[in-house]
Parts: C-alpha cells; sequence; structure tokens
C-alpha cells in the first residue's frame, strides 16, 4: 500500500491469532493452517492487506485463527463476498478458505462464476468428500457407495471433480495438494504469485467421518508408487522415476509406461508444460488406480483479471467527466417555472 | 365496471374531456411501442406546464403473440391543471391501435369518453384474436361511449411512402402518427418529439425523417380533417407549480440519483451489486452508466450473489447496495441476516411486485411488508423505508443510506412496480441544502484499546476497513461475544447481543409522525404507506372538502415507526388502511399499538382508484340517518379494475 514503510520480515508465529483451535484433533485442518501460516512471510504478505473469506464448514473456521482480516460468511457463498471485497479495494490479497459442500455443492454456482470471471484470490478447497460439520453426510465429491447417515445403503451419485470443475469453469490456476505433504507451501506460493483465480485443492483427512479416504495415495507406503508430483518443463514420472506418463497416439489418451534406467525419453514420457490445457485436462481426469494422483501445479497460464477489468473500465469511462451532482440531477429534459404559484 | 363511481351524467359526457385534467391511455400490442409513445406523451405534457402522473402496464411477455388479449401494452397518464396524484381513476380518452386493445381497456373508459381507433387493424384475423364476435367499431357495442375509427395504418403507409420502407417498418411508424394526433388534440408542440427522434435514429436518418412524417402527418389529420364532434382540439392550462427547474423522473431514476447523493453526502464510494429481475433492474441499468460518481456496478451470477458482493464490498469499505423485487429478496434473506450480525451498513432496495413465488413480474403490489419487517430467521431486526412516489424515492434512498452508514446496518427499501415505473414531474433538488453526514472509519486503535464490537451512544459499531494497520479483526455469522466479536456460543452473551441488536435498530431517531392532510385527532384517519399515497391523498382531500373528518396519515419509516405514531392513532374513532396486499401494515399497527386498524385491500395488480377510496371514508363516515354496518372492506376481484 505505502511504498515508504519498511517491510519488517514476518514470522509464521505472526500469523496466529489469540483464538483457541477448535478442530478435532489429528485433523488435517491443523496441517493446512501451519502450512499457511509458513507460507505467508514467504511471499512477503502484510497481514493488514491480507484478506481470508470463507463459507461454512469445518474449514471455514480458518479465517479465526489467520491473524489478518477475516469473515466467515454464509454456506457457499465465500466467493461471492470475496468478489465484493476485491472489486471495493483491488489492493486487498484475497484468500478464499472453502471445503468439497460448500464449494461445490451449495456454493457450486459462486466457484464456477468465480473461476469464469478470474478474480485475482486464492481458493483453497479442502477436499474431505464428507460432510464434517454436520456429522458425517456424503459430500459431492464423495465416492459412489459411500456409507453415511443420510447414505445408509451407499450414495448412489457419481461425483463431482473439483480440478475438472475448475478447469471447465475457465480456470487458469489449477493445483492440487495434501494436507500433511511438504509440497503444500510450494503450491500455496505458486497458487499467489499467479495472477488470477489460483484454484487449490487439498486432499483433507477427515479423522473421524471419513478416515483414510485418501490413504491410497497419501499412505507413506503408497505414496512413490501412486503420488506423480509435477513440475514444468520435468518429465511426467513417478514411482522414483521408474515409470511415466506418455500419450497414446492411436487413442489420443495418456497412458503409463515404463521407464528403463532412467531414460525417459526413450520411453516417450511426456514433459509437463503447465501452459497446456489440453494436458492438464488429461492429468485432472486421470482416473486413480489404472494412474497415479496427479499432485502439484496442473495448470497455470494467468490471463487478464476481473477486477483489473472492472477498474480500467471503470476509469476509462469516468475520463475526462467531471462528477456534478447537481447536473446530474438536472438531465434530461427540463423545464423552469419562473411564476410564484398562484395557488396550491 | 363494478365500482360505481364512474356513472356520468349526461352532461359530463359531453363535456368530456373536462377542462381541468384529462386522462389519456394508448393502447396496443406489445410491440406498437405504446410505452415510448407514452413516454413522448408524457415529456411534451410536461413541457407545457401540466403536472401529471403516469402508468404503464405492460405484459411480462416481451412480445406476446401479436393481436392478443394478454399481449396488450398499456400506458396511462393523467394531466391536469391541478395538482396530480394518480394516474387517473378512468381514461376519458382511449387509443386503441387494435382489437385486442379496444377490449381489454374500453371497459375502463368513462361512460362518455372518446375511443380512437384504428380501423384498419379490425380485420377478422384480428377481431378472431381478440375474440369478438363481431366488429365493435361497427356493431354498436360501444353506444356508450364516443367512438372515431380512422385506418391508422393506411394513412400511416401514406404518409411514409417517400421514404421507401418496407410494409412492416412503415406500420412500424403508427405510433408515431397517432402521437402526433394526440399532440394536436391537446395542443402540443412537436419540436421537442422530433429533436428526440433525430437522436434516437441518429445512424438511421431514413427512419427519423419517416417517422417525423408519420407525427406531422397525425398531427395535420386532426388539423385538418373535418372530424365529428368530439374530434376537438382542448387545451389544458398550465398547473400551478412552485418556481424551479423541473424534469420528469421514474422512481427507478429517483432511487438511483438518491442512492449516489446518499453516498456523496455520506462520502463513500458505492458499490452495487444486482441481478437482472423485472421491475428492479432500471436501476441497475442507470447506475452502471455512473463510473464518474464512484459507482462500481456488478451484475452477479445471482440474487444471492449480488447482496453477498455487496456486503463484501461494505466489509472492505464501500457503501454496499443491492436491489431485486419479492422472489430475489427472498433469496437474499439469509445474506441480509449476516449483515445485521456483522454489523455492515447496506441498501437492499425492493421494488415489489405481485407474489406470491413469480407472481405478477411486471404488475404492482405492496405485498412484502411482512417479509421486510419480520422475514428473516432469527431475531433480524433490520430498519425498513416505504417511498411514496417517484420523486419522494430520492429522499428516501438518501434516508436510507444515512441510516445504514450512522448505524452500521441493512437497511430495506421499499418501493413497488408502479413507483420505479411511472413518472412525474420533479421540481430538481438544489444539493446544496442537504446537510452532509460523512462516514469516518477507525483508523487508529482507540486508547482503550481496539474491539471490534465497541459500541457508541447509538450502539454503532467501528467501521474498520482492511488495509488498516493495527485493527485486524474477524467476523461472521456466527454469535460474536460483546467488545470483542470473537466466537460465543454463551446463554447470557446470545441473550444480550440479541437484545443488543434489537435496541441498536429500535432506537434509530426517526422523525416524527405527522398528518398529511386534515387534523390530528377525529372520526377517520385513512393510513396508508407507499405508492398509495396519491389516491388517498386525492380522495382525503375530495372528501375533506365535502366537510368530512377524516385525514390522512403516510409512514415513510415502516421499521421502527416513529414514536408518536401509536397516540396519534388512537385519536381517531376510526383508523383505515388501504394497501395492495391483504392487509399487512394494518396487522403490524394493531400488534405495536393494540388500535383496531381495518383494512382496505386491493390485490389485482393495479393501483388504486381515488373512487375507491372515496367510497370506502363514505362506507365508514355514513351520512347523519345512514347506517352502514362497520365490515372489513374488500374491493372487487381483478376483473372489476381491469379484465
Amino acid at each position: 500500500m505505502n511504498d515508504m514503510t519498511p517491510i519488517v520480515k514476518t514470522t509464521p508465529k505472526d500469523w496466529e491469532t489469540d483464538q483457541e483451535v477448535r478442530w478435532c484433533p489429528g485433523c488435517g485442518d491443523y496441517a493446512v493452517l501451519k502450512a499457511v501460516q509458513r507460507t505467508m512471510p514467504e511471499i512477503g504478505a502484510r497481514p493488514e492487506n491480507t484478506v481470508f473469506v470463507s463459507g461454512i464448514g469445518c474449514s471455514s473456521r480458518f479465517v479465526y485463527y489467520m491473524e489478518t482480516y477475516g469473515f466467515h460468511t454464509i454456506h457457499g457463498r465465500a466467493p461471492a463476498v470475496a468478489t465484493g471485497v476485491k472489486l471495493a479495494n483491488p489492493d486487498l490479497d484475497v484468500w478464499i478458505i472453502t471445503g468439497d459442500g460448500d464449494a461445490l455443492s451449495i456454493g457450486g454456482n459462486h466457484t464456477m462464476h468465480l473461476i469464469r470471471r478470474n478474480l485475482d484470490c486464492q481458493v483453497l478447497l479442502f477436499n474431505n468428500e464428507i460432510y464434517g460439520l454436520t456429522k458425517g453426510q456424503y459430500s459431492p465429491t464423495s465416492r459412489v457407495g459411500t456409507r453415511t447417515p443420510s447414505t445408509p445403503f451407499g450414495s448412489v451419485d457419481t461425483p463431482a471433480n473439483p480440478c475438472a470443475f475448475a478447469l471447465g469453469a475457465g480456470g487458469r490456476f489449477i493445483a492440487r495438494a495434501i494436507d500433511v505433504h511438504k509440497n503444500l507451501v510450494g503450491v500455496l506460493k505458486a497458487a499467489h504469485a499467479h495472477k488470477g483465480t489460483g484454484f487449490v485443492e487439498i486432499f483433507q483427512n477427515c479423522i473421524v467421518y471419513n478416515d483414510d479416504v485418501f490413504a491410497p495415495f497419501t499412505e507413506k507406503k503408497n505414496a512413490a508408487a501412486n503420488q506423480m508430483w509435477v513440475e514444468h518443463g520435468k518429465p511426467l514420472v513417478f514411482e522414483n522415476g521408474t515409470r511415466g506418463l506418455a500419450m497414446d497416439l492411436e487413442r489420443l489418451v495418456l497412458k503409463v509406461v515404463d521407464v528403463i534406467d532412467g531414460d525417459w525419453q526413450a520411453a516417450g514420457v511426456i514433459v509437463h508444460d503447465q501452459t497446456n490445457r489440453g494436458l492438464a485436462h488429461m492429468l485432472v481426469e486421470m482416473p486413480f488406480g489404472t494412474f497415479p494422483m496427479a499432485l502439484g501445479v496442473l495448470f497455470d497460464d494467468p490471463r487478464p483479471t476481473f477486477e483489473s477489468a472492472v477498474v480500467t473500465q471503470n476509469a476509462e469511462a469516468a475520463k475526462g467527466k467531471t462528477p456534478d451532482l447537481q447536473k446530474l440531477l438536472s438531465q434530461g429534459q427540463t423545464w423552469q417555472v419562473e411564476k410564484e404559484p398562484h395557488s396550491m | 365496471m363494478a365500482t360505481a363511481a364512474h356513472e356520468v351524467t349526461p352532461q359530463e359526457a359531453s363535456a368530456h374531456p373536462t377542462a381541468e385534467s384529462v386522462v389519456v391511455r394508448f393502447a396496443g400490442d406489445s410491440g406498437d411501442g405504446m410505452q415510448l409513445t407514452g413516454g413522448q406523451f408524457t415529456l411534451s405534457t410536461a413541457l407545457s406546464g401540466n403536472d401529471l402522473a403516469t402508468f404503464p402496464d405492460f405484459p411480462a411477455e416481451i412480445r406476446a403473440p401479436q393481436g392478443t388479449l394478454f399481449g396488450v401494452s398499456a400506458f396511462q397518464i393523467n394531466f391536469g391543471s391541478t395538482a396530480i396524484e394518480t394516474a387517473g381513476d378512468a381514461p376519458d380518452v382511449l387509443i386503441a391501435m387494435n382489437p385486442a386493445a379496444l377490449k381489454v381497456n374500453a371497459p375502463a373508459l368513462k361512460p362518455g369518453g372518446l375511443i380512437i381507433a384504428d380501423e384498419g387493424e379490425f380485420g377478422e384475423r384480428n377481431l378472431a384474436k381478440a375474440k369478438y364476435a363481431a366488429n365493435p367499431l361497427t356493431d354498436g357495442s360501444l353506444a356508450k361511449w364516443q367512438l372515431l375509427s380512422f385506418n391508422i395504418s393506411q394513412l400511416t403507409l401514406d404518409a411514409v411512402k417517400p421514404f421507401g420502407l418496407g410494409n412492416k417498418e412503415a406500420l412500424r411508424c403508427k405510433n408515431m402518427w397517432t402521437l402526433g394526433l394526440a399532440l394536436w388534440m391537446f395542443d402540443r408542440d412537436r419540436a421537442p418529439i422530433v429533436d428526440w427522434l433525430k437522436t434516437k435514429f441518429a445512424k438511421a436518418p431514413v427512419l427519423a425523417e419517416a417517422n417525423i412524417a408519420a407525427l406531422n402527418a397525425g398531427h395535420a389529420y386532426g388539423e385538418t380533417a373535418e372530424l365529428a364532434g368530439p374530434m376537438k382540439q382542448h387545451h389544458i392550462g398550465v398547473a400551478p407549480t412552485a418556481p424551479g427547474l423541473y424534469r420528469t423522473v421514474t422512481g427507478a431514476e429517483s432511487i438511483s440519483l438518491g442512492l449516489v447523493a446518499g453516498v456523496q453526502l455520506a462520502n463513500v464510494p458505492m458499490f452495487f451489486g444486482g441481478y437482472p429481475i423485472t421491475p428492479a433492474s432500471a436501476i441497475l441499468h442507470f447506475l452502471s452508466r455512473l463510473k464518474e460518481y464512484g459507482v462500481t456496478t456488478f451484475q452477479a451470477e445471482d440474487e444471492i450473489a449480488a447482496i453477498a458482493s455487496a456486503i463484501g464490498a461494505s466489509f472492505a469499505g464501500q457503501l454496499g447496495v443491492t436491489s431485486s423485487s419479492g422472489p430475489g429478496i427472498a433469496l437474499k434473506g439469509e445474506a441480509m441476516g449476516l449483515a445485521i450480525m456483522t454489523e455492515l451498513p447496506l441498501v437492499i432496495v425492493n421494488s415489489q411486485r405481485g407474489g406470491p413465488s413469480t407472481g405478477l413480474p411486471t404488475k404492482t403490489e405492496q405485498s412484502d411488508l411482512y417479509q421486510a419487517v419480520y422475514g428473516r430467521n432469527g431475531d433480524a431486526p433490520m430498519p425498513v423505508l416505504a417511498a411514496r412516489s417517484p420523486s419522494d424515492c430520492f429522499d428516501v434512498a438518501i434516508e436510507a443510506v444515512r441510516l445504514a452508514v450512522q448505524y452500521m446496518t441493512p437497511v430495506m427499501l421499499l418501493t413497488d412496480g408502479y413507483i420505479a415505473n411511472a413518472a412525474e414531474p420533479w421540481l430538481v433538488p438544489d444539493m446544496s441544502s442537504y446537510a452532509p453526514f460523512p462516514v469516518e472509519y477507525l483508523e487508529d486503535v482507540p486508547t482503550e484499546g481496539f474491539l471490534p464490537y465497541a459500541r457508541d451512544e447509538n450502539l454503532k459499531r467501528p467501521w474498520v476497513k482492511p488495509g488498516t494497520p493495527g485493527l485486524l479483526h474477524r467476523i461472521g455469522g456466527i454469535e460474536k461475544a460483546i467488545g470483542t466479536g470473537n466466537i460465543d456460543y454463551g446463554a447470557e452473551n446470545h441473550q444480550k447481543m440479541t437484545e443488543i441488536r434489537r435496541d441498536k435498530v429500535a432506537n434509530i431517531a426517526v422523525p416524527d409522525q405527522t398528518v398529511e392532510l386534515g387534523e390530528t385527532s377525529g372520526k377517520l384517519a385513512i393510513v396508508g404507506w407507499g405508492s398509495t399515497f396519491g389516491p388517498i391523498h386525492q380522495a382525503v382531500r375530495r372528501a375533506r372538502a365535502k366537510g368530512r373528518d377524516v385525514a390522512h396519515i403516510h409512514i415513510r419509516h415502516i421499521w421502527p415507526m416513529p414514536a408518536n405514531l401509536g397516540d396519534l392513532l388512537r385519536g381517531y374513532d376510526t383508523i383505515l388502511v388501504p394497501e395492495m396486499n391483504t392487509g399487512q401494515l394494518k396487522t403490524v399497527l394493531r400488534d405495536q399499538f393494540l388500535v383496531d386498524a381495518k383494512p382496505l385491500n386491493k390485490v389485482s395488480g393495479q393501483p388504486f382508484l381515488i373512487s375507491e377510496i372515496e367510497d370506502a371514508i363514505d362506507g365508514h363516515l355514513p351520512a347523519e340517518g345512514d347506517f352502514v354496518p362497520p365490515s372489513e372492506t374488500q374491493l372487487p376481484s381483478p376483473e372489476a379494475v381491469n379484465p
């Protein structure tokens, strides 16, 4: 804001509030909170210029634990509130904290339009595939067959894929991370560096209602074989570089290939290009099991942001016009009544 | 007509139109340009110095199938040399562009009134669409009115022939021909209309010329044609009005201007979040052009996002404003609760329309009063204001902004479809006569320390803009601890915070209620709110002229109500509350003051007629010796007013 203010470097501790953190012991949210508090000093953020906006759900309590400006809004509407905040003051650094139910069920419409408009902000979608705060109902990302109090015989509806949804809505930054994984800070930094809506799906373990739902790729023993952390300009390999993704040119789909002696080129492995939208679509859609889980910055290709377009248009429309309220009131066809009233 | 008020004597019939004021209704197919014709006639009327009021009445369909009864669009204007406060009860002149327009509108015409019809449109097909078995122009069924029919379509085609337009385009000039005739009838200057046509069709000069030719032809027709009796020229004198600069204004324009004036007086930028809905969209359209006044408009993805973004903007230090109509307001309800809980300033404009659900999108009603006052979950008090007329919207909008920023509260401003669309002359206010009420943000940590929910003498909490160092805080919809604003589910805290929110709104300083007409006590008070002002005022004036002991009270501050209102109402033997709903203000008055307020209700989608209220006054104030049993007055069905 003020260029003359000397930048005092913050520490993660500076971003903690005096409020007692009230998530269940062992909840993945703790790890995400720590990662965000570690990220803020690294990106040179100022607490007074930072606003966290959340909806409703376990993750949305996040704002009370960040020593910044914060707005814990209503279910699903955080993107809309954040849009107002950012349009009113584009200098603010806006973070949206949301969950799978908040962002994709009750707030699906707002999430879509936030991304489509490309408001400059970060969206951290805590995906635990369950409604935690309301005690364990299945969510729009729950897999078919999820047994919960509201689906005692198993859910039957096809789940939403958050990153595919975000990409389909026109997203220009799509990333995935894991609550307890060290790479989360790097992903958050990349999301913040991206000018526009930085959409980050964080796989977050709900220890009470959906424990270990992501274990097939998050557990240590499964990590190498099933996590593929992508990096721009690097080959798409996993399992310690012994396997990779190549293109099946006959069918125009991705396929898993073995990499012999580290020679990924010989195996035809693709180099990750984070500006390749077609590749991003394929990465987010890869069925887990046959393929590893693609993680990291899957797509990053900025374009002008919504608030900058609004500010520019407002300025251009106002250019050369002096606001004169009295003149505005007198616009249109007017007439003057001169005489004193003879009777009323 | 089921209302008996318009039994006109032969003398009165022959005198139509009367010299003091005239009601003209233009009616045609929704594609005939009747609203445009009416708008231009209104302008010429205003420029000639008459007082006026208008009532645009159009179907919800943009282009309903041609010639159908439900596709009829009408524009009524009442103008005269005396004070005009309503669009008039019954038209003196009906201009019907096709059989459907005649069928729908003729029943409202005064007996002895004048019908001008385009006989060129009365072919078999159109007669069948309007469900006429025989041609009404020739079968004598219009005998109780005076009829003038001529082939306006053909006359228009002849007039625009030199411009080489296609048949369809040429016929589009019909409305200007008709307007030309109307201008002649009432001795009006064509020049402003000609200027307007030149501007409107600047990119298509041929169309401008054709329309001007049609306008002139219609005017010349009146001047030169040797027409029978009724087609006389009338001159309506200049209405006595206070000196000053005037313009015509609709409620939607006036509210928009009032909001802009309000934020200027508050010295705060405006953020307007809206979503298209009839009849509220006009406010979004108007404000979206005013960038140089520090107005940011945002067409959101839905009604909820519209209000939520406005709340976000208020949190960030601008004044959030949102606007909608009944169904959209319902969607915003939860977010209003958030604004109440977080105690952020916000203005919500509700241009009421017929409900429930989608209801009657283009028709007027006042049935959202309960929704405004009570319609949220929890104990969720919010100030509610109501505008009485298009020009009154300006001051009420300023008042809404003032309350919002001075008390850190959302404010509901009620207007309705009638006020939003109707136009009236407006004495342009002098902004230097308005006292500014600049917003003071909290920018430094107070000596006693910073508490986001600290309160001043009005129970207002501080407004802090994010970006301010040292005043970081978090707010949200969960119950707040007194002072700190931290989450607090405590029993005692919730009790106290609920009471604080109640008291903050209840203690808002509201001006004492005054009496518009009549004494401060007596036999009968007619108590109204919103757009019923015009018909109530005229009806009470007429009744008082006949010596009746009746007063008119009109409430602007619906919530909280003026402190003296209860005592004032108790000074009357009878309290009658005319409303375009089934008795909502009546119920609130009964609840608040334990007075026996009686309802007079109309929910036909049409404003009250003056005569309907006059009849009700007569019913409640029987002449000596008469006995009229007291009863809840219900008006006839909508068909009686406008079939």
